[in-house]
C-alpha cells in the first residue's frame, strides 16, 4: 500500500477532505439526506396533486358507511358497518385461508417430499408426477380448476347430499350444524386446557427419566386419554350443555347451521396442493442433505426405518428445510390474493377492490394493504427465524 | 418496510406525476389518437368482434369523438379497465375517456376529480334467474343468493333492495363479469344482478339463453355515460358536445347515409349543426365540420343505438327511455346555436 512509513496513526495532519473516514461519513450523510428528499417530495406532490385534482384523501372515510354485504365474515358484519369493519373483516378472511393452506400444505408437501424418496417404485413416481404437473401449472388456472369443477361436480341445494339428515353438500357450500352453548359449558374447555397442560408436564417428565434410566413411558396413549377423557369427564358431569342449531332447506337454501362457502375451499384447495409441491422438493432435499451414513449408523444401532425418519433423518433435515420453507409460507399468504377472481372475500377483494372503488381512495386504500401484507410477511418471517434458531445444530 | 413504502410512495407518484399541464385536446392531437377506456367484454357496449376489432355502444362515442377531433373515425386505442382499475385510468391521463357502462352518481361527480359528459344509455339494474324456479318478481327472491360484479353501484343497490324489502340474501362478488357468468351458470347463484342492459347482454353467453329470464323488477337508477378528468373543460365540451351532435342529427333527421345532401338544406338548425352557418366548432377548438364527420362517419344516436342494442341485435332492446323526447323518451339534447 501506499501509506509508506508515515501512515495513519501517526498524528500526521490530513485535512478533512482528504480524510477517508471524513468523506465517507460525508456521503453516507448525503445519500440518507437525498433519499428523505426523494421520499419528501414524492407524498408531497401526491398530496398536493390529489388535492388539486379535486379527489378526497385522507383517512376519514374508514368510518362511513360500507352498504355492501360480504358473503363470509368471522366476525359480526352488516351493511350498516364501516369501511374499517370492512378492512377487518377482509383481513380475518386473509389470515384463515393463510392458515389454514399453510396447515394442508405443510402435511401433504412433507408426505410427497417423503413418498419421492421412498424404495417403492409406484409410490415414488406417483409423487414424481404430482410435483412435476402442480409446480408447473399456473396458479390462477388452479384456482379456477378447483372451483368450476367443485362447483359443477355438486348438485343444487334442493338435491343436496345428506348426511345423516345434519350435514348438507351443496353448490353453495358445506352446511352442518352450529353449537349453541348451554350454561357451564365452560368445564369443558378448561378440562381440556388442564389436559393439554398435563400432556406436555409428561412429556417432559417421561424424557428426563428415559435420560436418566432408559425407561420408556407410554407418553403418548397418556396424553390422549387426558386430552380426550378430561373434557369427556367434565362434560358428562355437566351433563353436555350444548344444543345444536339444525339446518333446515327453507326458499332457495338452507338456513340456520354454519356454511363453508365453496369460494374458501376451493381456495384453500388450490393454495395447498400447489404449495405442497414446492415443500415436497424443499423436503426431498432436506432428506437428501442428511449422510447416507446416518442411517447406516442408526440401523447398525437396531433402530427401525420409521424411528430412524423420526429422530435421526427428519430432525437434521430439518435445518435445511426451515429457511426455504419459510418463502413458502410467504407465497402462499401473499398468493392468497388471487381470491379476488372466485369471489371469496379476502383483503384485497373486498378492501383493496370494493371499499377501493366505492370510495376511489386509492392511495390510502392500497397503501394499508401493501402495509397489512408487509406485516402478515415480516411476523411470519420472524416466527419462522426463531423457530430456525431454536433448531439449529448447537455445536458445543 | 422502507421497500414497500418505497413501491407504494412511487405508485402515487406516478399516478400524481402525470399531472398534465397541457390540455387534453393537445396532447391527443400530438400522439395522433384518443386513448378510450372501455369495458373487458359487454356485448352491445364494448366488445370485440371476431376480427378482433371494439364495436359497441361504448365504442361508438369514442369513435364519434376521434372523428370530430381528427376527421377520422378510427383514430382511437382501447383500454379494456375492469371495474375497479377504470377511475385511476382515468385519473392518472392513461385514458383521455372513459366510456365504460359507468353509472353517474353524485360521490363520482364530486369527490373523484372527475365529470360525466352525459348520458347515452338510460339504464336500471334487475334480476335475472332460471324459468325453471317459477319466479314472477324480485320480491320473492327472499334467501337467494345473489351473483354480482365487485366495486360497483350494483351491489351497493342490491343492498339497499333486500334491506328494503326485508328479505336474507347472500352475495357473491366477482372482480370480472366472465366470473359471474361463469359462477352463475354452473349454479352457484340463483339470481344474477347488473344493469338490465347487461343483463340481456351477458345472458348471451349462458349455455342455454332461453332458460333465463330478466324480472321485470328495475331497482335503481343507472344513467351511464362518458367520463373525463375535471379540470378541462375545453375536452369536457368536446365529449359533451360529441353525444348532443348525435342526438340532434338524430332528431333533425340527419343520418350517415343524407349527411351529404342535408349540407344543401334551408334549415337554420341543421345548418349550424353542419358547419354551413356560424362557427360553432371554433369553440370547441375544432374544424367547423365536426358534426359532419361524427354523423358520416359514425351515424346519429338512433342508428348507432339500432346497430349495437336495438331490436334487430341479438340483444333486442327496445328504445324505451332512450327513445328522443320527441318520441316519449328522455334523451334531450340542446341545441347548436
Amino acid at each position: 500500500m501506499t501509506t509508506g512509513v508515515d501512515g495513519h496513526g501517526e498524528g500526521a495532519k490530513v485535512s478533512l477532505i482528504n480524510d477517508p473516514r471524513w468523506r465517507g461519513l460525508f456521503f453516507q450523510a448525503a445519500l440518507l439526506l437525498a433519499v428523505i428528499w426523494l421520499f419528501w417530495s414524492i407524498v408531497d406532490n401526491t398530496v398536493t396533486n390529489l388535492s388539486e385534482r379535486n379527489i378526497a384523501s385522507g383517512f376519514g372515510f374508514l368510518d362511513s358507511t360500507a352498504g355492501f354485504s360480504i358473503i363470509q365474515t368471522l366476525v359480526p358484519f352488516s351493511e350498516e358497518s364501516s369501511y374499517g369493519r370492512v378492512y377487518v373483516v377482509g383481513l380475518l378472511n386473509t389470515l384463515l385461508v393463510a392458515i389454514v393452506g399453510i396447515f394442508f400444505a405443510t402435511i401433504l408437501g412433507f408426505v410427497v417430499g417423503i413418498m419421492r424418496l421412498s424404495r417403492n417404485w409406484l409410490v415414488a413416481r406417483i409423487a414424481t408426477v404430482y410435483v412435476e404437473v402442480v409446480r408447473n401449472l399456473p396458479l390462477l388456472l388452479q384456482i379456477f380448476f378447483w372451483y368450476f369443477a367443485v362447483l359443477r361436480a355438486l348438485p343444487g341445494p334442493r338435491d343436496s347430499v345428506n348426511i345423516g339428515d345434519a350435514v348438507f353438500i351443496n353448490n353453495r357450500g358445506i352446511i352442518a350444524p352450529s353449537p349453541i352453548y348451554g350454561e357451564g359449558f365452560a368445564a369443558m374447555p378448561v378440562a381440556l386446557l388442564i389436559g393439554l397442560v398435563l400432556s406436555f408436564g409428561i412429556r417432559r417428565w417421561a424424557r428426563k427419566r428415559q435420560e436418566a434410566t432408559g425407561q420408556q413411558f407410554p407418553v403418548f396413549l397418556t396424553a390422549l386419554g387426558l386430552i380426550v377423557g378430561l373434557p369427556l369427564i367434565a362434560g358428562l358431569a355437566t351433563g353436555f350443555p350444548v344444543t345444536w342449531d339444525m339446518p333446515a332447506l327453507a326458499g332457495f337454501n338452507f338456513k340456520g347451521g354454519f356454511v363453508v362457502i365453496p369460494e374458501l375451499i376451493s381456495l384453500v384447495l388450490a393454495l395447498a396442493i400447489y404449495t405442497a409441491s414446492f415443500i415436497a422438493e424443499i423436503v426431498r432435499a432436506g432428506i437428501l442433505s442428511v449422510s447416507h451414513g446416518q442411517t447406516e449408523a442408526s440401523y447398525a444401532l437396531g433402530m427401525r426405518p420409521g424411528s430412524t425418519l423420526r429422530l435421526i433423518i427428519i430432525p437434521q433435515a430439518l435445518r435445511v428445510i426451515i429457511p426455504p420453507l419459510t418463502s413458502q409460507y410467504l407465497n402462499l399468504t401473499k398468493n392468497s390474493s388471487l381470491a379476488v377472481a372466485i369471489a371469496y372475500p379476502d383483503l384485497v377483494s373486498v378492501f383493496a377492490g370494493t371499499v377501493l372503488n366505492q370510495t376511489g381512495q386509492a392511495v390510502e386504500v392500497l397503501l394499508m394493504t401493501m402495509l397489512t401484507y408487509l406485516t402478515l410477511s415480516i411476523a411470519t418471517s420472524v416466527f419462522m427465524n426463531w423457530y430456525n434458531a431454536r433448531i439449529a445444530l448447537k455445536e458445543r | 418496510m422502507k421497500q414497500s413504502v418505497l413501491l407504494g410512495a412511487v405508485a402515487s407518484a406516478a399516478l400524481a406525476a402525470s399531472a398534465a399541464s397541457a390540455s387534453t385536446l393537445d396532447n391527443v392531437k400530438a400522439k395522433g389518437f384518443i386513448q378510450c377506456g372501455v369495458s373487458q367484454g359487454l356485448p352491445g357496449f364494448s366488445n370485440t368482434d371476431d376480427a378482433g376489432k371494439w364495436t359497441g355502444l361504448d365504442v361508438d362515442l369514442c369513435r364519434a369523438v376521434a372523428a370530430a377531433v381528427f376527421g377520422d373515425a378510427s383514430k382511437v386505442k382501447y383500454t379494456p379497465l375492469s371495474a375497479k382499475e377504470r377511475f385511476t385510468a382515468l385519473q392518472s391521463s392513461e385514458i383521455d375517456i372513459l366510456s365504460r357502462n359507468t353509472t353517474w352518481t353524485m360521490t363520482r361527480d364530486t369527490s373523484l376529480g372527475l365529470n360525466f359528459a352525459g348520458v347515452n344509455y338510460y339504464d336500471g339494474q334487475g334480476f335475472m334467474i332460471r324459468k325453471s324456479l317459477g319466479i314472477a318478481s324480485a320480491l320473492e327472491l327472499g334467501g337467494a343468493s345473489v351473483c354480482t360484479n365487485t366495486g360497483t353501484t350494483t351491489e351497493l343497490n342490491a343492498a339497499d333492495f333486500f334491506r328494503k324489502n326485508s328479505m336474507d340474501y347472500t352475495l357473491v362478488a366477482f372482480e370480472k363479469a366472465d366470473e359471474v357468468v361463469a359462477a352463475y351458470d354452473s349454479g352457484r347463484c340463483d339470481v344474477y344482478t347488473t344493469d338490465a342492459s347487461g343483463l340481456y347482454a351477458q345472458r348471451l353467453k349462458l349455455t342455454n339463453p332461453d332458460e333465463h329470464m330478466v324480472l321485470p323488477e328495475i331497482i335503481s337508477k343507472e344513467p351511464l355515460g362518458p367520463v373525463v378528468r375535471q379540470g378541462d373543460d375545453q375536452w369536457f365540451n368536446i365529449v359533451k358536445w360529441t353525444h348532443f351532435a348525435m342526438l340532434n342529427a338524430e332528431e333533425l333527421g340527419v343520418d350517415s347515409e343524407n349527411v351529404e345532401q342535408m349540407k344543401g338544406t334551408d334549415n337554420p338548425s341543421i345548418r349550424r349543426l353542419l358547419g354551413i352557418e356560424g362557427e360553432f366548432g371554433q369553440g370547441l377548438g375544432l374544424s367547423n365540420d365536426w358534426a359532419v364527420n361524427i354523423i358520416a362517419q359514425v351515424g346519429n344516436y338512433g342508428e348507432v343505438f339500432d346497430r349495437n342494442v336495438g331490436p334487430d341485435t341479438p340483444l333486442g332492446i327496445s328504445r324505451g327511455l332512450n327513445a328522443l323526447w320527441t318520441d316519449g323518451g328522455i334523451q334531450y339534447a340542446p341545441p347548436v346555436r
